[in-house]
């Protein structure tokens, strides 16, 4: 029979079909605790801790005015005093008999997230791009053990190192400091960026950039006119990676940041003990900080998904 | 243009030498092809001249400068790469412009348009300049592979069996048009190969490279009847040279220390016979005749030995006939297999 031995290479409609309700039944249960926190976000307080969970409700954005503001309890003829309410959270803020007392330490936090995240991936991604084409290119002595030893800084568990580095960069002034945190992921990352980016550069034959230095360019030109753009995809797939570390990364900021350079990750479990147990602002908190991975991820994603296979196949 | 002199070149990698000892002058707006199997060097002779490795020994000059220890980029020369020829995420006019807006080079981006269209026509892709270079049949991309070579004028062209990688046809096409542009243009060129045909055909002069060292050099019609040795004499000629012992087929002329005899087809006289065979001559039989189209190769077993001659498509043999065998002026090797 044809048709049973076709089915051998492709596969049929119906093993299709089974695959494709897998992958989606999986997708959904993998996404419950997200579309869970994301619901939350959407609640009243006393929706978010209703028993049983409502499924069902009605929608407010309570939680993300509970995110962006701090707020202070005030008596009902102190509010009743005063002008009327110049806007949704204003009014929904009185209604819980409190004010708005000023915007909460949510967007600064936010913004040292962004700032070291994305300052410490490009130092990564940079450096890291240098040092896999030089140890692609050039005769390095001893290449082997030091791309082991690069390597093996990321065995260790972090948080070995978490009490001399705390004492490190109390004595250097680097504690809660922007510059230190960058600093400090970027040396985490820039071993992982040094391994994926040598089997991508790797992958670049050597000619192309011969061939440009036969033409009268320097091997640094050779470089970015050449390489940097046939590795775009190794590079892309990098930051992606040291990103979504950075990001995340919640250890080392609980223990060297606690002020001004705090990142999102410490302080979003922080907003449950102001004013009670306040679930929507905590969801608001982790949506929003969910939003730049997912952004940066679907810009890249013909890259990332081209470069998930290690330079296995280029083009 | 300029000569180019490598005077005792050697270059190994860990236990392999690539090149040894290898001396050759190539004259201002000269051809020279280098002859060799895969491994044989020639790549490397290349990589030597275009800077991309530096020898252990010997010295480079390039017209009259000793380059030895100079950059790639200021050698002035031009390199076909084997393989990877071009970058692919540039367009076919931007892989034609790359080596003339280098920063050694400061073209007006004007210049650089004119150049590349000149080129462009030149290799035929003057209609393709837009595409992505790897939207590109494999005859096209060695085409711009060569034109970005060519729209420079640097001191020597170097090319890495630049046809190696395309069909018959392209090769011969692309052969005869690469033979009259090097003329037209009265460029200096190196071109490696193991094509034997490309080599006879395009050469000024041809180079033998084996094991990484230049066996004989010549002229093609040099090479192919004088050959120095075994080796060389089996590169040259389609079918390859018979090679037999001294004494299979009758032979007065032989030299003195003679070991093998070398017998291409104009060395072989070849009669039809029905019994005796007239003295002088062996008796041997037809096995098969082979027509390949363009020519036709006659086999004949001779006391336990195997011919192959050339044959006119319309010969009155047939396999089974008996055959008288008569050598013309053979070429003689000792046992060492240089020839006497
Ligand atoms: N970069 C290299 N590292 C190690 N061995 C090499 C290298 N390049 C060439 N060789 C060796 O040198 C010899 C000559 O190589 P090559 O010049 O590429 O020959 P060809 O081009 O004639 O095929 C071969 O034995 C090859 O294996
Ligand atoms: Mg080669």
């Amino acid at each position: 029979m044809s048709a049973a031995a076709h089915s051998v290479v492709v596969p049929s409609t119906t093993a299709k079909r089974v695959a494709a309700t897998l992958v989606i039944v999986y997708a959904l249960i993998s996404m419950i605790p997200l579309l869970w926190i994301f619901a939350t976000s959407f609640k009243t307080p006393p929706d978010s801790i209703a028993y049983p969970p409502k499924i069902v409700f009605t929608p407010s954005i309570e939680g993300y005015c509970n995110l962006f503001t701090t707020r202070t309890r005030q008596t009902r003829e102190y509010i009743d005093a005063l002008p009327a309410p110049t806007g949704f959270c204003d009014e929904t803020t009185r209604k819980r008999n409190m004010v708005i007392a000023g915007p909460s330490n949510f967007l600064p936090r936010f913004v040292n997230s962004l700032v070291i995240a994305f300052g410490s991936t490009f130092c990564a991604v940079f450096l890291g791009t240098l040092a896999a084409y030089g140890f692609s290119r050039f005769r390095v002595p001893l290449a082997d053990d030091l791309l082991f030893f690069i390597l093996s800084t990321r065995m260790m568990p972090p948080i070995a190192v978490a009490i001399p580095i705390y004492l490190m960069y109390r004595e250097l002034g680097l504690s809660d400091t922007a510059l230190g945190m960058i600093l400090l992921y970027t040396a985490v990352n820039v071993s992982l960026a040094v391994w994926l980016l040598k089997g991508f550069i790797d992958e670049i034959p050597r000619e192309y950039e011969e061939a440009a230095m036969i033409d009268g360019y320097t091997r640094l030109q050779a470089f970015r006119k050449v390489v940097l753009p046939q590795a775009t995809t190794g590079i892309a797939a990098t930051a992606i990676f040291c990103l979504i570390f950075a990001w995340n990364e919640y250890a080392f900021a609980a223990l060297l940041t606690s002020g001004t350079a705090q990142t999102a990750p410490p302080f979003i479990p922080t907003i449950i003990g102001e004013g009670g147990q306040d679930w929507p602002a905590v969801a608001a908190g982790t949506t929003i900080f969910l939003v730049p991975i997912l952004v940066f991820t679907i810009l890249l994603r013909k890259q990332l998904l081209r470069g998930i296979t290690f330079g296995a196949v280029r083009k | 243009m300029a000569e180019v002199s490598l005077r005792g070149v050697s270059k190994s990698f860990g236990d392999t030498e690539a090149v040894s000892e290898l001396s050759l002058d190539i004259a201002d707006g000269e051809f020279v092809v280098l002859l060799g199997p895969t491994g044989a060097g020639k790549t490397t002779t290349l990589r030597l001249i275009a800077g991309l490795e530096r020898p252990e020994a010997g010295s480079i000059l390039i017209g009259g400068r000793d380059v030895t220890r100079v950059e790639p980029a200021s050698r002035d020369t031009a390199f076909v790469f084997q393989q990877y020829s071009l970058y692919p995420h540039l367009t076919v006019f931007e892989n034609l412009a790359f080596p003339l807006r280098s920063p050694a080079r400061r073209m007006s981006e004007a210049a650089v348009k004119a150049r590349v269209a000149e080129v462009a026509k030149l290799v035929r892709i003057d209609h393709k300049l837009e595409n992505r270079a790897t939207r590109l049949s494999g005859g096209e991309m060695q085409r711009v592979a060569i034109g970005r070579a060519l729209v420079r004028r640097p001191a020597i062209y170097l090319m890495d069996e630049p046809l190696s990688s395309l069909d018959a046809k392209l090769r011969a096409d692309l052969r005869l048009e690469l033979k009259r542009i090097q003329a037209e243009l009265g460029s200096t060129m190196l071109y490696v190969t193991h094509d034997q045909i490309e080599a006879m055909t395009m050469a000024d002069r041809i180079g033998i490279l084996s094991e990484g060292r230049l066996v004989q050099i010549g002229t093609p019609r040099e090479i192919y009847t004088a050959p120095a040795n075994l080796h060389v004499a089996a590169r040259l000629g389609r079918p390859a040279i018979n090679l037999l012992p001294v004494g299979l087929l009758p032979d007065a002329a032989a030299p003195a220390g003679a070991a093998t005899i070398g017998a291409r087809t104009e060395h072989i006289a070849i009669g039809k016979v029905n019994g005796a065979v007239a003295s002088g001559a062996a008796n041997g039989r037809v096995e098969w005749i082979e027509h390949l189209g363009d020519q036709n190769h006659l086999h004949v077993a001779v006391a336990g030995h195997k011919l192959v001659t050339l044959v006119d498509a319309a010969t009155e043999l047939r396999p089974g006939d008996g055959v008288s065998l008569q050598l013309k002026n053979p070429l003689y090797f000792d046992a060492a297999g240089a020839r006497l």
